[in-house]
């Protein structure tokens, strides 16, 4: 180490320095950062190159010891059946209903809060409660608010009855549990949109609605877009609420997390599970790369517009 | 002026209302006699604490629950605060090349979806013996909040005024003291708002403590009310669920209420400058 110092400060002090320095550095950010890095590996990477290899396998837990490789077919048995179809279609609509109800109320509450003349504090803290509040006992809050046994709501009708009912109440659950992740995402996002421009468009004689959409929505689209992914990607793994209030998919309700927790865990049936799966894990990552797509693009168009 | 004052009071009751309205809701039930749920209306019309005796004690799972809940989170929060504060601090002060990918690395997990893995985790844990043990969830939580805690932790960490730390050791300090005196004191608040979100999020997870676990043994308070029973196999006992999601809701909403200020600037952070 003296050695090594003593001719760089005698010669080229800054370059030779540095050089170490930055290495050293780098090292160091390394051992810092492994720990992690590894843990996160470790405990995703590995059990999902597991389900793919079981995926591929016929694996029943109920008859250990039998398991052969079967190639795709676990595949096509999933996306042959109509089970699974049904359940990309109710996972998905529940993924928009809910996400582009909690957009609009998201952007609504984010607006009042910007916009604030008193009582910032409180709005802030009553929003950040459903955020808090665990899952399973919101969907059981509203499940009992409206159930005639034990509701309030409608005592006449039992909206859990029936398949549009029972997603409607889904969707309310998920909505009101997330909205506030949403809006204070977006208000983050509103903070970002320079004053001056509002006063500018004012000047010009542009109205609220139009200054709305034609100032803060394009300036708010890669906040709006990443609040969008985040929630997207969160609506569609949903499980929590529909277990719950349809006790596990009744009124043909299931989703495709509930399908894949059947079929992994009551019907034990490892491979076909597994298939499942890797399914949404695809289905996750073509979600992604759509977004993803759309933030560059956006982020590309406002560098090229100032 | 005052138009609009009274135009925002409404504003702000009716945002009250949305938040509040639910865990009202709950809180009335669990304070009706169970035989007169179903009467109707928002209050309690027999007001008794039966719920809650029924569930510190009756039978025992609701507090085997609560323990469990408790433990694994807090020491799911502890390791998983650890590795990602040691990531975030490089991400925030060193150099490096990798940063990129590291930090692309963790978005990636935070989108992965959990039921992805339930099924390999669930075959693992049973092979190895961490099936229906502590372990076995704290394994999963701590890896699946690392993310948020590392967006969270650099964020704040970017806004220490680290000069201090040199400021300190030129008046005298030894490193040390620097460290221990002037940074954990400025990091700390930082680091206990990712706790706190770290918490929240182990908290409310309900997928792996219904697959991971099948007993009082590690099974945590969401999973056990979605399988608690009453008296008869087929009757919910609707009270004593709303009075456990009484209690376990309860803290969240005091921690929340006392942070708020910093569980917002921490929630943010990450996501906007990610």
């Amino acid at each position: 180490m003296a050695a090594t110092t003593a001719p760089t400060q005698a010669g080229a002090p800054a370059k030779g320095g540095k050089s170490a320095r930055s290495r050293e550095e780098r090292r160091l950010a390394w051992m810092l950062c492994a720990p992690a890095v590894i843990v996160m590996l470790l405990v995703t990477g590995y059990p999902i190159g597991y389900a793919i290899y079981l995926s591929l396998q016929k694996t029943d837990l109920r008859f250990p010891g039998r398991s052969e490789f079967v190639g795709l077919d676990n595949y096509i048995e999933v996306l042959t059946s109509s089970s699974w179809w049904t359940d990309v279609f109710n996972t998905l609509f529940i993924t928009v209903t809910s996400v582009s109800i909690e957009l609009a109320l998201g952007m609504g509450i984010a607006l009042v809060m910007h916009r604030a003349i008193f009582g910032r504090g409180p709005v802030r803290a009553a929003v950040l409660i459903p955020y808090g509040i665990v899952t399973v006992v919101a969907a059981f809050a509203w499940r009992y608010a409206f159930s005639p046994d034990s509701g309030f709501v409608l005592t006449e009708q039992d909206l859990l009855g029936d398949r549009w009912g029972s997603m409607a109440i889904i969707v309310l659950t998920e909505v009101w549990k997330t909205t506030p992740f949403m809006a204070l995402l977006l208000l983050a996002g509103l903070a970002l949109v320079p004053d001056e421009l509002h006063e500018a468009a004012k000047v010009d004689g542009a109205g609220p609605i139009q200054r709305f959409f034609r100032i803060t929505i394009p300036l708010m689209k890669p906040a709006i877009l990443v609040a969008l992914l985040f929630r997207t990607l969160d609506a569609f793994r949903v499980f929590d609420s529909v277990f719950i209030l349809t006790q596990g998919g009744g009124n043909n309700t299931e989703t495709v997390s509930i399908l894949g927790y059947k079929v992994l865990i009551t019907r034990l049936n490892l491979g076909v599970g597994s298939a499942i799966s890797v399914l949404i894990f695809l289905f996750v990552i073509l979600i992604a790369v759509l977004f993803v797509k759309g933030l560059g693009t956006s982020t590309a168009q406002q560098r090229g517009e100032t | 002026m005052t138009r609009q004052h009274v135009y925002w009071l409404i504003a702000i009751l009716l945002v009250l209302l949305y938040a509040l309205g639910p865990v009202a809701w709950i809180l009335s039930l669990s304070f009706e006699n169970p035989e007169k749920i179903g009467a109707g209306g928002f209050f309690p019309t027999d007001f008794t604490w039966d719920n809650y005796k029924l569930l510190f004690e009756g039978p025992p799972d609701f507090r085997y629950a609560l323990l469990n809940s408790l433990g694994i989170a807090a020491i799911a929060t502890f390791i998983s605060i650890g590795l990602a504060s040691m990531a975030a601090y490089a991400l925030a002060r060193l150099e490096f090349a990798g940063k990129a990918v590291i930090l692309s690395g963790a978005l990636a997990i935070a989108m992965f979806p959990p039921i992805s893995i339930a099924g390999s985790l669930f075959d693992i844990w049973r092979s190895v013996g961490l099936f229906d043990t502590w372990p076995g969830l704290i394994i999963p939580y701590m890896t699946f909040s690392l993310p948020l805690a590392i967006y969270t932790l650099s964020a704040f960490f970017r806004e220490i005024p680290w000069e201090l730390e040199q400021a300190a050791q030129v008046d005298g300090a030894t490193p040390f003291q620097a460290f221990r005196r002037v940074i954990v004191p400025l990091a700390a608040p930082g680091v206990f708002t990712a706790a706190i979100l770290v918490f929240i999020f182990a908290w409310n997870d309900f997928l792996f403590a219904t697959t991971l676990t099948s007993t009082n043994a590690a099974r945590t308070v969401p999973a056990t009310l979605a399988f608690f029973t009453g008296a008869s196999q087929f009757t919910q006992p609707i009270g004593a669920i709303s009075a456990a999601a009484v209690v376990v809701t309860i803290p969240i909403v005091i921690m929340v209420l006392i942070f708020q200020r910093r569980i917002v600037a921490g929630l943010t952070a990450g996501a906007v400058k990610g």
